[in-house]
């Protein structure tokens, strides 16, 4: 045993004999197709009506039913809604991970686990609860065919008790979940009651683990970015969807059908104010949204790496031929088919330059649920304003987890639907060219068929700027000149980066999207473990804003923190700094398909600052979240 | 006094359908096939400003260009045109869509977005026009080419043809038509019928390529074309606005009566042929194909099927037009959905 072996028991035992109040994670290893999403959303929901901040991740197989699936609930009274590398709570249902489950385990972490499993001979400085979940789900659910997805209530029962859930609570969030469903909240009830009822006869609290009710969660969802995205998509006004279903990005399109079915129909007649459309492939969904913007029409696609490499083509065709598109990437593992449902941030450079030739294009990237949503809205928009696709990275933590989040606010702005010529700015041009840079920000009027304005032939080849095919030299330049003009314009139109900036910080980091929460929780831990202050700058769109630059040159070390293997952040960032800048620029990198979490962070840091850093044992929670060989 | 203009229904001078000066090579069928379209569009009096053009990569896509110039078009990627066209019309429906495609943009690699396009029945003209070979990259088969066709090269095509218009009848299409570029009535026939259809028309043009496909062992030919038509009927059109009345004897000819009220007048030739019987149009295909003939003329017809945008239940506006108020929900919309996630 290595002496920092020992210095993690240590302080292990000594966290032992305090409580540990709102402060840590759970996890539940289940099997996929059980029914434990119901068991899982219930309990976190319950936590997060006790008024306890409270984040949920799921770890998920790419398979429909009988593989390992592990969720991690962190509850944190400090606003942590990151991934927590420990895990301090495990739920060990899951035969095939149990063993593997438990033996990553912290010295000093409770397991509620299936009794006939025996993991309590495994260690002997863990707190085991044995639970008989077959003999308590029999008497409560008596039809043995729906015991199966019964069962893992009890679970949720047995945490209520040990970790001091209010059970009321528990049973609203069961209502909330199952909805008007009677009788299968009735059984859920059953086998909650039979939960806590077990734990309370059975169990003397030996973990330090309690959920202790607090006050911050008052007026809070719960929702997924790709909810929170198709939210926006409806009030942007949008009218035609073409998607093909990929994860980690389908739930985008499916909560838009959702959302628009209920709220999208003409009262009057009972028909659709939109078309959604499942297309072949993607590379159709992308021709249609440029097709349905061309004719005029709000339009969106969305869909994950390997769809965005189909894209290709097209991508070029409408930033070349000026059409707007709206394409959500919710970036997920690759490269190829990769790790299809974890999460991961490697598509940046890849959309950034999609297509062959010069091609650049316009990028936000959300790093809430709650920017998901106005993000949306605001790619409409832009889309619109630069006549150019615009891509808006999420990922698949951000897309298909749920997240603790304000209500959203109603968009008090109406949508501006860019330089659309209208006969009055006709005769006030004199002569009207599609390309034509009458404003000098590379922007021109464009017609939309059917509007009975001057016509044009929309083509992806060679075109002057009255949009006739041309293959003159000075043509093609003077184009292409301006479509860099137009992407300088934007670049001081986007959503600016959001910075923070400690006086005194030599250290600065940079990162985007679901990095956000780790970094904002690995800065605290530095500030407060080893006393280095850091300033921090969150990128929220692609042209970079004239921000980035400054925040550069106030550091002496910059560190880009993001989830790939190959820097792409950085990397893009470099295109564009000087050498002095490139030169401070540090990269921290984190691409195992988990979501990224502070501890990491702060190690990585730490270790490349010259710091002496204690290479826990621990391996990370869900280290074991990944079936092997089992194609 | 000067003598009066010769207009259309709605006013238009045949010069306003006119497109570009062709850039195809002299004797192109595909500039008869322009010629026929711009004639149909006049004699249809159709506003060339609700129409949209729109063809994908090839000496057949450049075509646009060169009739309706007074219309919007997008000659868009190779192969893809069918999803553009997809989406326009999804965004407008008021619009009328037609695009060129060739027989490589369709058959190769545009196979997929043509069965998908075919299964949908968009409002859409699509037309394919048909030489058997790749004219833009110098003369390569294409997957229309027949078997033992040869190439000027002298290489013999030994892969069996994709017949466009069987596809087509499989896969649901509602207007399903093959003609020769050199066949000036049927062609304008078939055309005007198609712009009288609500659904997807697929009509299949063989068209030669003067340049590289016009020689002794082509089956796509001039000479071989001419040859081998084997006309299914004898189409006759009447369009809605025009009060004609056709005297035929009783089983001489079927008359099927389109969308928007036109006639068509089919009359029989020596072989009974009912295009309204799918399963006959796929035999007749098959068995005039075994010929080494081409099948031409209206080969299916289902003039009552809901279209795409119907089976949508799409708003009769078109949705790219809607004002800000009926495609945002007001606050309340989302306020009760964000309490459901309370």
């Amino acid at each position: 045993m290595s002496p920092t072996d020992l210095a993690v028991q240590e302080q292990q035992a000594s966290r032992n004999q305090q409580r540990v109040v709102n402060d840590f994670s759970i996890q539940i290893a289940t099997v996929n197709g059980s029914g434990s999403q119901t068991a899982n959303m219930v309990l976190l929901r319950s936590i997060l009506l006790m008024g306890v901040p409270v984040s949920g991740k799921n770890m998920f197989p790419s398979n429909i039913a009988g593989l390992p699936t592990w969720y991690t609930i962190r509850a944190s009274k400090r606003n942590y809604i990151a991934r927590k590398k420990e895990v301090d709570f495990l739920v060990a249902m899951n035969p095939e991970t149990a063993k593997e489950d438990v033996l990553t385990l912290e010295p000093g972490a409770a397991v509620v686990y299936d009794e006939p499993l025996k993991l309590n001979a495994l260690r002997n400085d863990l707190v085991f609860y044995p639970v008989p979940f077959d003999a308590l789900v029999k008497p409560v659910c008596p039809d043995a065919k729906l015991r199966r997805l019964v069962r893992n209530m009890i679970y949720d029962g047995i945490l209520a008790k040990m970790l001091g859930i209010d059970l009321g609570l528990m049973e609203k969030a069961l209502g909330k979940q199952l909805g008007k469903k009677a009788k299968a909240v009735t059984l859920n009830a059953g086998a909650l009651k039979a939960g806590w009822d077990y734990a309370e006869s059975t169990f003397t609290k030996q973990d330090p683990f309690f959920v202790e009710p607090m006050n911050e969660t008052a007026g809070k969802i719960l929702i997924e970015g790709n909810a929170a995205a198709a939210i926006g998509c409806m009030l942007a006004g949008v009218t035609v969807v073409a998607w093909y279903p990929i994860t980690p990005s389908s739930s985008l399109c499916e909560s838009l059908i959702t959302y628009m079915k209920k709220y999208r129909i003409d009262k009057a007649t009972g028909k659709a104010t939109f078309a959604i459309v499942q297309a072949e492939d993607e590379i159709a969904s992308l021709g249609m949204v440029i097709g349905a913007s061309w004719a005029g029409a709000r339009s969106m696609t969305a869909t994950a790496g390997p769809g965005i490499s189909l894209m290709g083509e097209f991508a070029g065709l409408a930033y070349y031929a000026e059409t707007p598109a709206v394409i959500f990437d919710v970036q997920r593992v690759g490269p190829s088919t990769g790790l299809p449902t974890r999460t991961a941030q490697g598509d940046l450079v890849q959309a950034a330059f999609l297509s062959h030739g010069d091609t650049k294009h316009i990028m936000l990237m959300p790093s809430s649920v709650e920017e998901c949503y106005t993000m949306a809205m605001e790619a409409f928009d832009i889309a619109e304003q630069f006549q150019t696709p615009v891509f808006v990275m999420m990922d698949l933590d951000l897309g298909m987890n749920n997240w603790m989040s304000d209500g959203f606010k109603y968009p008090e702005k109406p949508i501006n639907r860019g330089k659309l010529l209208t006969a009055e700015k006709l005769k006030q041009l004199g002569e009207w060219g599609r390309y034509k840079d009458v404003d000098g920000d590379g922007i021109a009027y464009r017609t939309i068929p059917g509007d009975g304005l001057p016509v044009y032939f929309t083509r992806g080849s060679g075109h002057n700027a009255k949009g006739q095919y041309s293959e003159r030299p000075d043509d093609y330049v003077e184009n292409m000149d301006r479509l860099a003009r137009k992407f300088e314009t934007a670049r001081g139109f986007v959503p600016k980066p959001e910075v923070d900036t400690v006086a005194g910080a030599k250290i600065g980091f940079i990162g985007y999207g679901t990095s956000h929460w780790a970094i904002g929780e690995s800065r605290d831990q530095l500030r407060e473990e080893t006393d280095v202050k850091t300033s921090y700058l969150r990128v929220r769109a692609y042209p970079f804003n004239d921000e980035l630059a400054s925040f550069i040159d106030a550091h002496e070390r910059v560190y880009v923190i993001e989830q790939n293997r190959d820097a792409q952040l950085l990397q893009l960032m470099k295109l564009e700094q000087t050498p002095d800048r490139q030169k401070k620029l540090r990269s921290v990198l984190h691409y195992n398909g988990l979501p990224i979490d502070a501890r990491s962070i702060t190690d990585d840091v730490l270790a490349q600052e010259g710091f002496e850093v204690a290479k826990k044992t621990v391996r990370t929670a869900g280290s074991s979240a990944g079936m092997t060989g089992g194609e | 006094m000067a003598t009066p203009l010769k207009v259309n229904r709605i006013g238009l001078e045949p010069q306003v359908y006119k497109g570009g000066k062709t850039t195809l090579c002299a004797g192109c069928g595909h500039n008869a096939i322009s010629e026929r379209i711009i004639d149909a569009f006049y004699e249809m009096g159709i506003d060339p400003k609700r129409v949209i053009k729109l063809s994908g990569i090839g000496c057949s896509s450049k075509s646009p260009a060169y009739f309706l110039g007074g219309s919007h078009g997008f000659n868009a990627v190779h192969g893809r045109m069918p999803s553009v066209g997809t989406g326009a019309m999804l965004a407008n429906q008021k619009l009328i869509a037609i695009g060129v495609s060739g027989d490589g943009d369709t058959g190769a690699i545009g196979i997929g977005q043509f069965v998908h396009l075919m299964r949908r029945n968009l409002p859409i003209i699509y037309i394919i026009e048909d030489n058997g070979c790749y004219g833009l990259t110098k003369g390569q088969f294409s997957p229309t080419a027949d078997l033992g066709s040869k190439l000027k090269t002298g290489v013999v095509n030994d892969l069996p043809p994709i017949d466009t218009c069987a596809l087509a009848v499989e896969l649901g299409a509602t207007f399903v038509a093959r003609s020769f570029s050199g066949d000036k009535k049927q062609l304008l026939s078939l055309l005007k019928a198609a712009l009288a259809h609500r659904g997807t028309v697929m009509l299949d043009v063989i068209s030669p390529c003067v340049t590289f496909n016009d020689h002794e062992g082509s089956t796509k030919s001039y000479a071989y074309v001419k040859e081998h038509d084997d006309p299914v009927e004898e189409v006759s059109f009447v369009p809605f606005f025009e009060d004609i009345s056709v005297d035929y004897e009783p089983g001489s000819m079927q008359e099927v009566t389109m969308h928007d009220g036109s006639r068509l007048f089919l009359k029989k030739l020596e072989e009974a042929y009912d295009p309204t019987d799918k399963i006959n149009a796929m035999k007749r295909l098959h068995e005039t194909a075994r010929r080494g003939e081409f099948a031409t003329g209206l080969i299916y017809i289902e003039p009552d099927r809901d279209d795409f945008l119907t089976q949508l239940n799409v708003v009769d506006e078109p949705l790219a037009k809607l004002p800000l108020e009926r495609v945002r929900p007001g606050r309340e919309a989302l306020e009760e959905i964000m309490e459901g996630l309370r």
